[in-house]
């Protein structure tokens, strides 16, 4: 298992660091109040076959002055321990913003249930937009701009960062930092309704010369269809149903409701990882979304077996 | 002047003493018959309904939680699918903080503070009742929408936008909210109750300083209640709004925010949680002071402490909205005081532990839950601080490590002092003994069964769990760990059957308990158990903290009409009598004016005419639970 204790960014570095130190004091001071716990228990029980069970209702004061001067010698180190953890945390929060360094723009938006990631070029053409995958430079900083289009989602890659909450009329930050090349998950984290538990985000993070070859890549259009299969489907795709919702790029399909499919090909995952990439699963996910994804915003498709066969090889021929 | 105020016993003749009997008897009898049940407002009787109400819930959450436990015990399940699993964890957060402990504690405090003050019943009888029937039919309102599909699936936080107009159509969600409604009408008319019967009826001499420390926790409590609740009351007030009438509080598109009902929420929510564990408190120090056969260590810190709780309480709302992104002073503002609140907790813990360290200890199973509270409680407490902290809680919050925080708290710092209590008052409330053997099993397989079903949600929510998902992955590696969670949960089921039937056989057959089994210290252990209606024969007077140990069992108020309903009211602060005051007897319309409350918050969810409808019943209503009595007798009892 990975996790928030795997960190592979400055950030997350930072908070597991914390949280180790929050994590042995934690467990000092639970072991210190169960010795006690355990020693006053074997002194009670002594004492009480001493000196037998009767009610003892005013003790001596003397001996009651010093328990009461243990009790707030307790008090005082816990105050001393707690302003430790307090100092340690605030110095620790000041790792889990940006840096310096030029940014990479990316801007991610939720929805019900997928994400829509957008990297902004140079010039407007150059924008990229893709969907349910976020490709990262390692030793860059990205600043992600956070949207929500429909409801309260939360962006959360343990490795990399805590959590940021995407709110519908808010635009919220997250910088990251990645360190260390590979694949990580990424998830919604904030109750978003029927499919949050499949609104999965798959991170990919990458050298940067793999990175920008990958970017360079996705800001070409779609390429055209080259076999009598997928030209049939990428009509299918663009005059039918599909291109009420979906956008490939240099085709008349140009909605946006759902995820952008320039480069369908090129990703590992549907349906923000409800299942691997293959055109078996595709053609699975075509012909009965609901059945895979109950609750999904993709209605079923009502293609005949022959036009699925189309719009799947169609759909992979878009790398 | 009504009343006098004997110091020391008076040496009645025995045939006095039985016609005195015979007369309050008569006079607090208990109502008879079908529709007797119905009129009670006995606060015995109502807070016992009120428990079992409230059990009834805890088993009904339980069973949702095991559901759950199910649906996660493997990857890729697909034995509920996510709209029944919406539902249940839903449903099951509800349950388990508005049908559960906010009641149970509430129970609890109905039944025993009058009994441990030295007064005859509650101070608004009638409202009593009428806050039983609220919470009924609110819970059974819930209930009702499960068992036909229409149970609320946005959480028992309901975030808008999610819970909106927009993205829930239907009437789950209203459901929802008129539950919130419900539960918490009924939370504030106990909590006023609480707080006048504690600084109106206390028996003469128990100053405040001299209160136990239970009713002190019961008092601090409802005045929590009396500020947090309105806050819920509003903000759902808003969303019904917004769903049935169209408003836009909540809709950013047109200048309302989303952000507003999480502030709201948690203004509520957070002190919610020491709503809920405050009364826990309360029950641990009764438990701690009888079975160390001592007064408490540190009486005054404990009270402070659970004063400075409530106020700090409401100064840590914000952590639960760290990952929204405010502002980075403002966070560190809040961190500061969430880690604040720990101090207060641990003064408690240190004060407990000191007093049984000098104390002649009796390990009876009460006890055994208040090691288990303690251990528990500190690890929750622990994990509180972690999540405290920004950095921290931006990787742990929304995933199962929170998951496991608050079971650790609410279940460790509440449930674990609760069923303590259960133990230690049973023999008040029933008159019989639990089995001693039974109850330690019963604490040993509860304790193992919640480690087991709860530790391993750290490991998860660091791991990358979040909460509320239906199903996982298997190439997530989260299998392993939640099959553990699930086999744990059986095991806290096994040890809650244990409890349930100790429980069962003791009602059965138990031994009888006498008055004061455990040779307790607080003057609900000295009359008979279960009470008599009017619980005290002679209302007693107090001179210190712990009344039955100081041997002054013999101080007697003087000088009641035992004819009259008549309680004695005392000054606030150091409960010197000032009059006799006269309670209403039993009475149709409390419940009645809760069936009138239902109907109107149940056809709100339809139509806005339910608002002049519940005028219109609520006034037939209330002018009949005010009618006013021809006095049978002369109303102020003579001087002797």
């Amino acid at each position: 298992m990975t996790g928030a204790l795997d960190p592979a960014s400055t950030q997350a570095l930072a908070i597991s660091i914390l949280w180790w130190v929050f994590f042995w004091t934690g467990l000092f001071v639970f072991a210190a109040v169960l010795v006690a716990l355990v020693v006053a228990c074997v002194r009670g029980r002594r004492r009480a076959r001493r000196e037998g069970s009767a009610a003892e209702a005013v003790p001596e004061r003397s001996l009651e002055q010093r328990r009461e001067r243990a009790v707030l010698a307790a008090t005082v180190l816990s105050v001393v321990i707690l302003i430790g953890l307090l100092v340690a945390s605030i110095v620790g929060g000041r790792y889990i913003y940006g840096n310096p360094s030029p940014p990479l723009p990316v801007k991610v938006i939720a929805h019900q249930w997928w994400w829509e990631i957008q990297y902004p070029g140079p010039r407007s053409s150059d924008l990229v937009v893709t969907a349910n995958e976020l490709h990262l430079p390692a030793g860059r900083t990205a600043e992600l701009e956070l949207q929500a289009a429909d409801v309260i989602h939360s962006l959360w890659i343990p490795n990399l960062q805590g959590k940021r909450d995407l709110i519908p009329g808010h635009t919220t930050r997250l910088s990251i930092l990645p360190e260390r090349v590979g694949r990580y998950d990424g998830h919604c984290a904030e109750f978003c309704g029927l499919e949050h538990a499949r609104m999965e985000l798959p991170v990919f993070v990458e050298s940067p010369e793999r990175f920008s070859a990958w970017l360079t890549a996705q800001r070409r259009p779609a390429p055209a269809p080259s076999t009598p299969e997928a030209e049939r489907g990428a009509r299918i795709f663009t005059k039918g149903p599909c291109a009420m919702c979906h956008t490939v790029t240099g085709t008349d399909a140009a909605a946006s409701v759902g995820p952008d499919l320039t480069h369908v090909a090129s990703r590992a995952w549907l349906a923000a990882g409800a299942l691997p990439n293959s055109p078996r699963n595709l053609r699975a996910w075509l012909s009965d979304p609901q059945r895979l994804k109950p609750g999904s915003q993709m209605p079923p498709t009502g293609l005949s077996e022959s036009e699925l066969d189309d719009v799947v090889h169609y759909l992979g021929s878009l790398r | 002047m009504t009343s006098t105020v004997a110091t020391e016993s008076t040496p009645d003749s025995r045939s006095e003493d039985a016609r005195l009997e015979r007369e309050l008897t008569d006079t607090w009898r208990l109502c008879r018959g079908f529709a007797g049940w119905f009129c009670e407002t006995n606060h015995t009787v109502i807070a016992r309904r009120m428990l079992v109400t409230a059990f009834v819930f805890f088993a009904l959450g339980g069973v949702e939680a095991l559901l759950m436990r199910l649906e996660l015990a493997r990857p890729d399940n697909h034995f509920i699918g996510p709209d029944r699993y919406d539902q249940l964890f839903t449903v099951h957060g509800s349950t388990m903080m508005f049908l559960f402990a906010v009641p149970v504690m509430q129970a609890m405090g109905i039944y025993l503070v009058p009994l441990m003050v030295g007064a005859r019943t509650v101070a608004f009888p009638r409202l009593n009742a009428y806050a039983y029937y609220t919470y009924l039919i609110g819970g059974v309102f819930l209930y009702v929408s499960l068992f036909t599909d229409t149970g609320p699936d946005t959480g028992w936080f309901s975030y808008v936008p999610l819970s909106g107009p927009q993205f829930s159509p239907g009437k789950r969600v209203d459901v929802w909210s008129q539950v919130v409604t419900f539960t918490e009408l009924s939370a504030l008319s106990t909590a006023a109750n609480l707080i006048v019967t504690t600084l109106k009826l206390r028996a003469p001499g128990m100053a405040l300083n001299r209160m136990p420390l239970f009713v002190w926790a019961e008092l601090v409590t409802s005045f929590m209640v009396i500020f947090a609740m309105p806050a819920v009351m509003l903000a759902t007030m808003c969303l019904a709004l917004d769903r049935l009438v169209g408003t836009h509080f909540f809709n950013s598109a047109v200048g309302g925010d989303p952000l507003l009902w999480q502030h709201l929420f948690w203004f509520f929510g957070h002190p919610e949680v020491y709503i809920i564990f405050l009364p826990a408190l309360g029950m641990v120090s009764s438990i701690v002071v009888t079975f160390s056969r001592r007064p408490v260590v540190g009486y005054l810190p404990m009270v402070l402490s659970l004063v400075a709780t409530a106020f700090l309480g409401f100064g840590l709302w914000v952590h639960h909205m760290f990952a929204t992104g405010l502002a980075e002073l403002g966070q560190g503002f809040f961190t500061a005081a969430s880690i604040m609140i720990a101090i207060p907790s641990g003064v408690q813990i240190f004060c407990w532990i000191a007093t049984l360290w000098s104390g002649r200890l009796v390990l009876a199973t009460p006890l055994w839950f208040v090691f288990g509270f303690v251990a528990i409680f500190v690890v929750g407490g622990l994990s509180g601080v972690m999540v405290a902290s920004v950095p921290i809680d931006l990787q742990v919050h929304d995933t199962f490590f929170v998951v496991a925080h608050l079971h650790y708290v609410l279940i460790g710092g509440a449930v674990f002092p609760l069923l303590g209590g259960i133990h230690y008052w049973f023999p008040k409330l029933t008159g019989r003994m639990l089995d001693e053997r039974l109850g330690k099993a019963g604490f040993v397989l509860t304790f193992t069964g919640f480690n087991l079903t709860f530790f391993p949600m750290h490991l998860l929510g660091l791991h990358g769990m979040p909460r509320r998902i239906y199903t996982y992955r298997a190439a997530t590696g989260f299998g392993p760990l939640n099959l553990l969670a699930t086999v744990g949960a059986f095991v806290l089921l096994a040890g809650l059957l244990v409890v349930l039937t100790n429980v069962v056989r003791a009602l059965l057959s138990g031994r009888d308990a006498g008055p004061d089994p455990w040779q307790s210290d607080t003057l609900e252990w000295s009359v008979a158990s279960p009470p008599a209606p009017y619980v005290y024969e002679h209302l007693p007077c107090v001179a210190g903290r712990y009344p039955l140990w100081e041997g002054i069992r013999d101080c007697v108020v003087e000088g009641m009409d035992p004819r009259q309903r008549q309680v004695l009211v005392t000054a606030a602060l150091d409960a010197a009598p000032d009059h006799v005051y006269v309670l209403p007897g039993p009475s149709i319309w409390p419940l009645l004016s809760a069936v009138a409350t239902g109907v109107t918050f149940i056809t709100m969810i339809f139509t806005p005419w339910a608002v002049p409808l519940g005028l219109a019943l609520g006034t037939v209503c209330l002018v009949g639970w005010f009618w006013p009595r021809p006095p049978h007798e002369p109303l102020l009892a003579e001087q002797p």
